[in-house]
C-alpha cells in the first residue's frame, strides 16, 4: 500500500481525507515493556546552567514525580530503577530538554505520593502529579485561575488521520472518564463538559455525564480551532488561543487518567498508541511513558531500512524522529512507520498560483501570497498582511501543493521566529 | 546498541496528493491536443509544423535561457511545451518558421522568464507572444490572407472579419453547427469548438482549472455580444455567433485560466472571467481588430493582482 493518498482523478481536484474510525473488531491494545532503559524528556529553563535537583545513580520509584529545575515542568518515573544519565536532548524550535534515563529495577514499587491524597480530590493535587501522564492533561491550565476555564471538551476523536487512540480510550475506558469528569468538575470551576466524538457515535455515550457533539469525519474538522468556530459558533481571534474563551481541550485519555488516578491512587504510567506500520496496517499498543520507540516497532517484527521515517503522530501533523530511541512521550498518540518511498518530499520550485492551497485552506488564508513571503523570510509582513496568525496547522495546503512547496514548515518557522523576535524585544526579556 | 540505520527527518505533512506541475501541463497538453488535430487535418502539413515547430522551438528557448541565466533546467515540467502548444494554436497554418520562433522567444524569454520563471509570468505568455505579432506582422496573421492559397467546401472568409467588415448579414447562412465542428478557418488549434470545449470540460473536472473562469468568461461574452446584438441586429453578430468563432472557447478554457496569471479566490475569478469575455467582445465589435481576444486576456490578466484582494476573511480575523 502506498502511504500518499493520491488525488481523486475526478471530482475538481478536492481532498478528500478522512478520520479513520476505531475498526469495529480491535484487538486489546499489546502490553508492551520496554527492552531496556527507558528516556523522560524534562523541559530545561531557556538560560543559563541550571543544575538538576536529582543525581545519576538515584532510585525512583513507579509513578514518582521529578521535578529537576522548578521551573514548573516535571516528569513522572514510568518505571522503578535508578538514574543511569542525564543528558542533553535538543528539541525542536529551541526548546530545550533533559534526558533522564532511568535502568528499570527487577521489582516495582510504586510511589506513594498520590495515595496519600487521592481520596480528596484536588486541583493542586491533580496539577502536582498528573500533568505529565498519560495524555498530558492541561492540568496547570485548569489550575490558572486569572483566566478561568469555563468549558471542558473532552476530545475522544483523534486529530490526525490514521490514529484511532482517543476513539479506543473513549470505547474501553468509559468508566474512567466518567469518573475523571466528575472529579475535574469538581475540583475546577467547569460549568460545562462536552464530549467529542465521531458523528455517527453521538448517540453511543449519553451515559457519560457531558454533552456529546459529533465531529465530521472530513479532515481537519477535529481540530481545536475549527471545533470551536464550527460546534460552538465561537471564532478563536487569528493569534489567540481557544483556551483564551475558557475552553479547554483534553484528550478523552488524559481525562481518564485523571479518573484512574483519584480512583486508585496511582499515577498511571502507560501510554496508549496506534502504531502504524509500513503496510498500514495499524495496531493498539500500550507502552510505559519512555519506552523507546524502537521497543515497540521490535515488538510488531517492524524493520526500518535506510532513509525511513518514523513519525510521531499521524501523517498530516506528526513529527518524524531522528532514531529510533525516541521515546514514547505523554501526548505520543501514534507512530507511524513510513517507507522512504511512500513519503512525501519538498522541492524549492516556485509557487505557481495554481490556488489549489487556497481553496483547501479552513482558515481562508491566502497561501499564494503568504508563501511568497515566507520564502523570502518576510514574517511580519505575513503576519500584518496576509493572515499568518490565522493558520490552524492543518497541512492541507503542503499535501495539495504541486511545487511541493513546505508551506506548514514555513508558516510553523514564521510563527516561532516572530513569537521569538517577540520574545527577545519585550522589556522582562 | 545504537541503530546505524540513518532515517529521514523532514516536517509535516508525510503525505501528499501526488499533483506534479508535470503531471498539470501533460493534461494541459492531452485536453489540447483534440482541437490541434482538428487543425492539422484542416489545414494540412504546414499546420502540423507549425504546431511541432512551435513547441520544440519553445522548449528549446526555455533550456537557452536556463542555460545563459544558471538556472536549474525547467523544461522537464513541461510548461514551456504548453506554452509552445498553445502559442501555435493560435496561430494562421501558413505562418512563416522565423515568425513562429520569434513568438515562442517573445513568450518564453520575453512575457516568462524576464519575470522570474515558471509562475512568476504576470500575463500569459502565449497570449503575449500573439499580441506582438498581431501588432508586428498583421498581415502575416491576418487569418484570410494566410489560408488564401486555401480551398475549403466551406465559406473560407474569417467569420469574425466577415462580420466586422459587412455586419450581421455577412455570416447569417454560416450554421452554428458547422463552426462548432470546426467548418471554418482561424487559428489552427482554434477551430474545433466541440473538441475545445470537451478538453476544457476534462481540465475543469480533473481540477487543472477552476470551472469559475470558464464559465463567467462566456457568460460575459454571450451577455455583451447579446446586449450589441440587441442594440442592432444587423451590425452585430449574436451571441452564440461570438461564442463558436474566433478564439472565444480556447481563450475561456486554455488562455484565461493560466495559473500565474489569473485569480485564485472565487468572486475574483467570476469578475476575471467576465471582463476578459466582455472586453473580448467590445473589442471585436468596436475596436479595430477582428479578433482582440488575446488583448482582452492581457487587460484580465493587468487586473489580477488587483481582483485577489477581495478576499474571504480568514478564521478569526476581525479587521
Amino acid at each position: 500500500m502506498t502511504m500518499t493518498k493520491p488525488k481523486p482523478l475526478w471530482g475538481m481536484g478536492r481532498p478528500r481525507l478522512e478520520y479513520t474510525q476505531l475498526p469495529a473488531r480491535i484487538e486489546r491494545p499489546e502490553p508492551i515493556r520496554p527492552a531496556g532503559p527507558v528516556t523522560l524528556l524534562h523541559l530545561r529553563p531557556a538560560e543559563g546552567k541550571a543544575i538538576p535537583a536529582v543525581k545519576i545513580g538515584e532510585t525512583v520509584k513507579t509513578g514518582q514525580k521529578l521535578a529537576l529545575y522548578g521551573n514548573g515542568d516535571y516528569v513522572t518515573s514510568p518505571v522503578t530503577g535508578a538514574i543511569a544519565a542525564l543528558a542533553p536532548f535538543p528539541g525542536s524550535f529551541g526548546r530545550n530538554y533533559t534526558a533522564v534515563t532511568i535502568a528499570p529495577a527487577p521489582q516495582e514499587v510504586f510511589d506513594d505520593a498520590l495515595s496519600a491524597v487521592h481520596r480528596t480530590p484536588s486541583l493542586a493535587a491533580a496539577a502536582d502529579f498528573l500533568a505529565a501522564g498519560p495524555g498530558a492533561p492541561g492540568l496547570p491550565r485548569l489550575a490558572d485561575t486569572e483566566r478561568p476555564v469555563k468549558t471542558l471538551v473532552v476530545c475522544a476523536v483523534d486529530q490526525d488521520l490514521l490514529v484511532f487512540t482517543q476513539q479506543y480510550v473513549l470505547s474501553a475506558r468509559g468508566h474512567d472518564i466518567q469518573n475523571g469528569i466528575r472529579i475535574l468538575k469538581q475540583i475546577s470551576g467547569i460549568e460545562e463538559v462536552v464530549i467529542l466524538t465521531r458523528k455517527e457515535a453521538v448517540q453511543g455515550f449519553g451515559h457519560i455525564v457531558g454533552r456529546v457533539m459529533g465531529v465530521e469525519h472530513g479532515y481537519p474538522s477535529a481540530l481545536p480551532p475549527l471545533v470551536m468556530a464550527k460546534l460552538f459558533g465561537r471564532v478563536v481571534p487569528a493569534g489567540r488561543t481557544c483556551e483564551d474563551l475558557g475552553f479547554c481541550f483534553m484528550s478523552a485519555e488524559a481525562v481518564a487518567s485523571v479518573g484512574s488516578a483519584f480512583g486508585t491512587g496511582r499515577v498511571p504510567v502507560n501510554k496508549l498508541l496506534t502504531v502504524i506500520l509500513k503496510d498500514g496496517a495499524a495496531r493498539l499498543a500500550e507502552a510505559p511513558i519512555g519506552t523507546p520507540i524502537g521497543d515497540i516497532l521490535k515488538h510488531f517484527d517492524a524493520a526500518t531500512a535506510e532513509g525511513d521515517r518514523i513519525v510521531i503522530g499521524g501523517p498530516m501533523r506528526g513529527t518524524a524522529v531522528y532514531a529510533p530511541d525516541h521515546p514514547v512521550q505523554p501526548d505520543t498518540d501514534a507512530i507511524l512507520l513510513l517507507d522512504a518511498a511512500a513519503a512525501a518530499h519538498v522541492s524549492d520550485y516556485p509557487c505557481i498560483n495554481c490556488g489549489e492551497c487556497v481553496r483547501v485552506c479552513p482558515a481562508r488564508m491566502q497561501i499564494n501570497l503568504l508563501v511568497r513571503y515566507l520564502e523570502a523570510g518576510k514574517f511580519e509582513e505575513a503576519e500584518e498582511s496576509y493572515d499568518l496568525d490565522a493558520c490552524v496547522e492543518c497541512g492541507l495546503c503542503s499535501y495539495v501543493c504541486v511545487s511541493n512547496i513546505p508551506i506548514l514548515q514555513y508558516i510553523t518557522l514564521a510563527k516561532h521566529e516572530l513569537a521569538r523576535m517577540r520574545r527577545a524585544e519585550s522589556p522582562n526579556a | 546498541m545504537p541503530d546505524r540505520k540513518k532515517l529521514v527527518v523532514a516536517f509535516a505533512p508525510f503525505w501528499h496528493n501526488g499533483n506534479r506541475i508535470t503531471d498539470r501541463s501533460l493534461q494541459i497538453i492531452l485536453a489540447a491536443l483534440p482541437a490541434a488535430l482538428i487543425g492539422v487535418y484542416r489545414f494540412g502539413t504546414p499546420a502540423l509544423g507549425v504546431l511541432a515547430l512551435a513547441v520544440s522551438s519553445a522548449v528549446l528557448w526555455e533550456l537557452a535561457f536556463n542555460r545563459v541565466a544558471k538556472r536549474p533546467v525547467s523544461v522537464g515540467d513541461g510548461t514551456a511545451a504548453v506554452i509552445g502548444l498553445l502559442f501555435g494554436m493560435m496561430l494562421p497554418a501558413t505562418l512563416p518558421w522565423w515568425a513562429v520562433v520569434t513568438g515562442t522567444f517573445l513568450a518564453i524569454v520575453v512575457a516568462r522568464q524576464i519575470y522570474g520563471g515558471v509562475g512568476a509570468n504576470t500575463f500569459n505568455p502565449a497570449a503575449v507572444a500573439v499580441a506582438i505579432l498581431m501588432l508586428a506582422w498583421k498581415q502575416r496573421m491576418d487569418v484570410d490572407a494566410a489560408l488564401v492559397n486555401y480551398a475549403f467546401d466551406f465559406p473560407a472568409a474569417f467569420p469574425l472579419a466577415a462580420v466586422k467588415a459587412f455586419g450581421n448579414s455577412a455570416v447569417k447562412d454560416l450554421s452554428l453547427m458547422d463552426l462548432f465542428l470546426g467548418r471554418q478557418v482561424g487559428g489552427i488549434g482554434t477551430i474545433g469548438g466541440a473538441a475545445l470545449l470537451a478538453g476544457g470540460v476534462y481540465l475543469v473536472l480533473r481540477g487543472v482549472i477552476r470551472w469559475e473562469i470558464p464559465v463567467s468568461f462566456l457568460a460575459g461574452m454571450a451577455v455583451t455580444a447579446g446586449i450589441f446584438h440587441a442594440a442592432d441586429p444587423a451590425r452585430f453578430a449574436p451571441p452564440a455567433f461570438h461564442l463558436l468563432t474566433g478564439f472565444s472557447l480556447f481563450g475561456a478554457f486554455f488562455l484565461a485560466p493560466e495559473d500565474s496569471s489569473s485569480p485564485v479566490n472565487f468572486i475574483p475569478m467570476l469578475i476575471y472571467g467576465a471582463v476578459v469575455g466582455s472586453i473580448a467582445v467590445l473589442i471585436r465589435n468596436i475596436g479595430v481588430f477582428a479578433e482582440g481576444l488575446v488583448f482582452a486576456v492581457l487587460v484580465g490578466n493587468l487586473i489580477q493582482p488587483l481582483l485577489d484582494k477581495i478576499r474571504p476573511k480568514a478564521l478569526g480575523k476581525v479587521s
